[in-house]
């Protein structure tokens, strides 16, 4: 989960840095200690995925058994069934668990943001499934979830509905969403804290002086400033949700059946269990180019509608 | 004020009860005999309190304490190296001039988008390759140099004015002094921020030593909670869930004892 956030990097500045004095290789110096370990340990597995992907190579054939096969690789994805069954599950888990998870931490941010008795702890409270490692938190939900005995279903029986959760293959999906939007809640709430303290106070003044309410200064106010922030939530939290990973390995290892096995999931399959590396790393960069042109379109899409209004 | 401020409060509160409920259960769980994980209804305090499952996780036959050294190891010299990697790169990508500086920059920006998972394939060959597999070091070394880090420090620095390095340059400071000395300090809260990310992440990672360590002798703290499953995947509720606990006291430490900082941190590198 916390990868995730790493991978959009917010509004860069370009701009150059004013009033330094050019010298030469002492800044490369200084650079040198990253640069060397960047390209040791990103650049040359990045490039390498690159060729990997061209490549016909079973691990157990060693080094040498690497061929070139152009782009066979990627004709196969196209007519492999598992890869677009797990394009599939993984468009349902980003399409219903980010938007859950960012609404959410919308409404949540919001509340704490007003006068609350312990408003410090219930800030922790909900963020508090953020910072805990995930082998944690799968196997309490896990438990949780046993169909039989979990404390989830006790409750439930109540209202007489007893899903089979991580045992149905109707249930594992949905379990898996439930588990990333109590996940995600309280980071997007938090992310929306810390946005809404910059919120236009003056502009609030003028509306209650217009009496306006409260519908009427969320709609006009406070939901434009949000704006930047929903953006950046929303393209990090489907960077994150499409990688998802974790919690399926520890969990459900892509069942009951397949009705789990999303994209990343698919391709540590077809990697670490088939030892296909070839074919993994063309899976690999197929999803990379997709989610890199989802996340700019929500981007595109949003970006439209900030500046129309 | 009072009032409404109540009455905003009860629901929030009962949802964030809600939320609790399964660290409630974690801890009630480590603390009871297995055969009352599952009873119906839910029994929430333990009878007996059974602290055997902690005292078992911590010096039975699988416990967990050497994982829990691996971790600090791990996260120590990941948290040390990613902060002197990324404070110097930070500084002369903000500070410095030298040929091809922004075109570098660009190249980190962009290898700073690429999934993790993209990279485990050849990360894992690589790794074969150089002896480094099924050791630490596979976890420790990509983590030493990170992209993220630098960007951090260099949006730090860039906003630091340029004067005290010229001031201090006509004063015939070296460029590694004027570093040291005068840049350095100022980056303390930064650099702070950055240090509990990456002591986070580094100990909550699971996906790569999933990957890069086969050898339960060289497991982390989140793999070795595994170690209470069995064959059939039947899990030992207590001890499990006793490991679980003592895997989250860490974090929850550094997030208590640092909470202004950690959400400060949280919303800049998310935000900012």
């Amino acid at each position: 989960m916390a990868t995730a956030t790493v991978a959009a990097a917010p509004a860069v500045r370009t701009e150059k840095a004013p009033g330094i004095k050019p010298r030469g290789w002492i800044g490369f110096l200084f650079i040198a200690p990253n640069l060397l370990g960047v390209i040791a340990f990103t650049l040359i597995p990045l490039i390498s995925v690159v060729v990997l992907a061209f490549t016909d190579w079973n691990l157990v054939s060693g080094l040498g058994g690497i061929t070139f096969n152009g782009i066979d690789n990627f004709v196969a994805i196209a007519r492999d069934p598992g890869f677009w069954h797990a394009i599939g599950l993984t468009l349902v888990y980003v399409v219903v668990s980010v938007p859950l998870t960012v609404v959410g931490g919308l409404a949540l941010g919001i509340a704490l943001n007003r006068p609350l008795p312990g408003r410090a702890v219930l800030r922790a409270i909900f963020f508090l499934p953020y910072i805990v490692n995930v082998v944690a938190i799968g196997m309490t939900w896990l438990m949780l979830m046993n169909p039989r005995a979990g404390l989830v279903n006790q409750v439930l029986d109540a209202f007489g509905i007893q899903p089979g959760w991580f045992a149905s293959s109707h249930w594992a999906l949905p379990a898996l969403i439930v588990m990333a939007i109590w996940g995600g809640v309280g980071y997007c709430s938090l992310i929306y804290l810390s946005a809404l303290q910059d919120a236009p106070r003056q502009l609030y003044e003028a509306a209650d002086i217009d009496g306006a309410s409260v519908w009427a200064k969320f709609r006009v106010i406070t939901w434009p400033s949000l704006l930047p922030t929903t953006i950046f939530l929303l393209v990090t939290l489907i960077i994150g949700a499409s990688q998802g990973f974790g919690l399926i390995a520890l969990i459900t290892a892509g069942g009951p059946g397949d009705s789990t096995t999303t994209i990343s999931y698919y391709m540590y399959q077809t990697g670490f269990q088939f030892y296909r590396f070839g074919y993994a790393s063309a899976i690999g960069l197929v999803t990379f180019v997709g989610v890199l042109v989802l996340t700019l379109l929500t981007w595109r899409a949003q970006r439209g509608r900030a500046l129309n209004e | 004020m009072s009032k409404s401020k109540w009455l905003w409060g009860i629901p929030l509160w009962i949802l964030a009860l809600a939320f609790l409920a399964p660290f409630a259960w974690m801890i009630s769980t480590a603390l009871k005999p297995d055969v009352d994980a599952y009873k119906i209804p839910m029994q929430w305090i333990p009878n007996p309190f059974q602290w055997d499952n902690f005292s078992t996780v911590l010096t039975g036959a699988t416990s967990v304490l050497p994982a829990f050294g691996r971790s600090v190891f791990v996260a120590v010299l990941r948290v040390a190296g990613e902060l002197t990697t990324a404070t110097m790169a930070g500084y002369a990508f903000a500070r410095m001039s030298f040929k091809g500086r922004d075109k570098l920059f660009l190249l980190y920006l962009a290898t700073a988008i690429i999934p993790a998972q993209l990279l485990l394939v050849p990360r894992f060959i690589y790794f074969q390759k150089l002896g480094l597999y099924d050791t630490l070091w596979a976890l420790i070394l990509p983590g030493m140099f990170t992209v993220l880090g630098t960007f951090l420090m260099r949006q730090f620095f860039i906003s630091q004015p340029a004067e005290f390095a010229e001031a201090a340059r006509m004063d015939g400071a070296n460029e590694w002094r004027v570093f040291t000395r005068i840049y350095l300090p100022l980056a303390t809260p930064v650099m702070s921020a950055l240090g509990i990310l990456a002591f986070v992440w580094s100990w909550n990672d699971y996906e790569t030593p999933l990957v890069l360590i086969s050898n339960p002798d060289r497991y982390t703290l989140p793999l070795s909670l595994t170690n209470f499953v069995d064959e059939q995947g039947q899990i030992a509720p207590g001890l499990t869930m006793a490991a679980s606990v003592i895997s989250i006291v860490p974090v929850l430490i550094v997030f208590v004892v640092l909470q202004r900082r950690f959400i400060a941190a949280m919303t800049h590198t998310g935000i900012k």
